[in-house]
């Protein structure tokens, strides 16, 4: 068995070759179909679709309707409602900090990678920020899938040992009196920054608030910001 | 299993990047390596816990190597190898085997939705005592399985505070290994940065890190 896997392995990496990371710099510039994604990938996973699409194990159209969710329905945008939400009515957010799930549920988010769900609350002296050392564990039903950064080395190695750097790289400087909490989702619990609101929203609406809400600053890696002047940049 | 994996507390790993409007998926085979895994689990041949460790057993060298999607493609051909639901010598030729029969997939599309409102819990309805209460003292066992365990090496040994009983969810060690789901209390534990990491670390801050009550010892 060891040797098998290790023989398949091999070969699944001499496959992929020069597959590696993609060059994040450039891999956005060009269409992905036809530019910068080596070929290999590509056909291997086809070959493998064929595969379990024909041997009945894997519906081809289940597969589009699954890309097409995380692509176009579930995102950060269900995260940043929810956050809005905390912001604009007390006694949703009372309920959105003890008891996560139910007060989700009211918007209607839940489900998949995210059946147990906590809510932590920044304030001006204690600042949290989410992890998962282990693997890639985030919240998907309010914040979709996690970008490259979330589930890469240098985040998962250092957010733990110094979470106040990793900010740094961010751009967001903390005051040495703040207290930073670090959460690392090693069980089934998926965490989810509620943001401060920032100054000078109080004459803003639950959607013109909604829209101020960044998936960063619901990992905790940035805070919300005030509208710019003139509008958003 | 101390593997490369369990990355928390190491250093010079290079710095973040963090790409602007970055798309979901850079490629369609990562969106279709993620939807058939996702689509297949719904055969029910391994769980959760068994897909992180045959993730977690790709050699040191080549998960460092390998982006995020092809670390799934490699961990998803094992688990369809391990349990039965393909050959190895069909996951290389991509052809299925004379002798195959086709079965009929569990998930058609319009059945995807529901399926990812409805989730797969962790969580369990069964009482189970817990041995430790909000507001205990802890220690984070000193062990080193060799299979699957989500107890980090950088916790192992250290005492910390019982902040939250997260209530009975099913226990990944023996789950990943097809030795039962031994639901227990997961508990949210408190940890002091310097407790973890020593004088360099700031004196107020702090990491939780939810743990199993097999984890954990009084301390």
């Amino acid at each position: 068995m060891t040797t098998n896997r290790r023989d398949f392995l091999t070969a699944a990496v001499t496959a992929v070759g020069a597959a590696v990371t993609p060059d994040l710099s450039h891999a956005h510039e060009h269409d992905h179909e036809h530019q910068a994604v080596p070929s290999d990938p590509t056909l291997r996973v086809k070959a493998l679709e064929s595969l379990l699409v024909e041997k009945g194990l894997v519906d081809r159209s289940a597969v589009d309707t699954l890309i097409d969710a995380y692509e176009h329905k579930i995102g950060p945008r269900n995260g940043a409602r929810v956050v809005a939400r905390a912001w604009v009515d007390p006694a949703y957010k009372q309920r959105l900090l003890t008891n996560s799930d139910a007060a989700m549920a009211e918007l209607g988010y839940g489900g998949l990678q995210g059946e147990h769900m906590v809510v932590i609350e920044n304030m001006p002296k204690v600042h949290h920020l989410v992890v998962c050392t282990l693997c890639s564990c985030y919240p998907w039903p309010v914040l979709g899938l996690p970008p490259v950064w979330y589930k890469s080395a240098p985040y998962r190695s250092r957010a733990v040992i110094d979470p106040r750097g990793v900010l740094r790289e961010f751009g967001l400087e903390l005051a040495a009196d703040v207290e930073v909490r670090v959460w690392d989702s090693t069980a089934e619990v998926r965490y989810l920054v509620l943001p401060e609101r920032p100054p000078g929203t109080e004459a803003l609406n639950e959607e013109a608030l909604a829209a101020l809400v960044t998936r960063d600053a619901m990992i905790g890696v940035a805070k919300v910001m005030p509208p710019q002047e003139g509008g958003r940049k | 299993m101390n593997g490369i994996h369990d990355m928390g507390g190491m250093q010079d790993m290079g710095p973040i990047e963090n790409e602007k409007n970055e798309p979901v998926f850079h490629a369609r085979w990562e969106g279709q390596v993620y939807a058939m895994y996702i689509l297949s689990g719904a055969w029910r041949k391994w769980n959760i816990d068994r897909a992180r460790y045959e993730r977690e057993l790709i050699p040191p060298a080549e998960y460092l190597r390998m982006s995020y999607y092809e670390k799934w493609l490699t961990g998803f051909v094992e688990l369809l190898v391990g349990r039965g639901l393909i050959t190895r010598t069909e996951a290389e030729s991509g052809v299925p085997s004379a002798d195959s029969h086709k079965a009929t997939p569990p998930v058609s599309a319009d059945m995807v939705l529901p399926m990812l409102a409805k989730g797969r819990p962790a969580m369990r309805n069964v009482a189970v005592a817990p041995s430790f209460h909000v507001g205990q003292r802890v220690r984070a066992r000193n062990m080193n399985p060799i299979t699957h365990t989500r107890l980090p090496r950088y916790a192992r040994g250290r005492t910390g505070t019982i902040e939250r009983d997260h209530g009975v969810f099913v226990f990944p060690d023996t789950n990943a290994v097809f030795q039962g789901e031994k639901p227990q209390h997961v508990f949210s534990v408190l940890f002091t940065a310097r407790e973890l990491w020593g004088e360099q670390a700031a004196p107020q801050d702090s990491v939780y890190i939810d743990m199993w009550d097999d984890y954990l010892e009084p301390a």
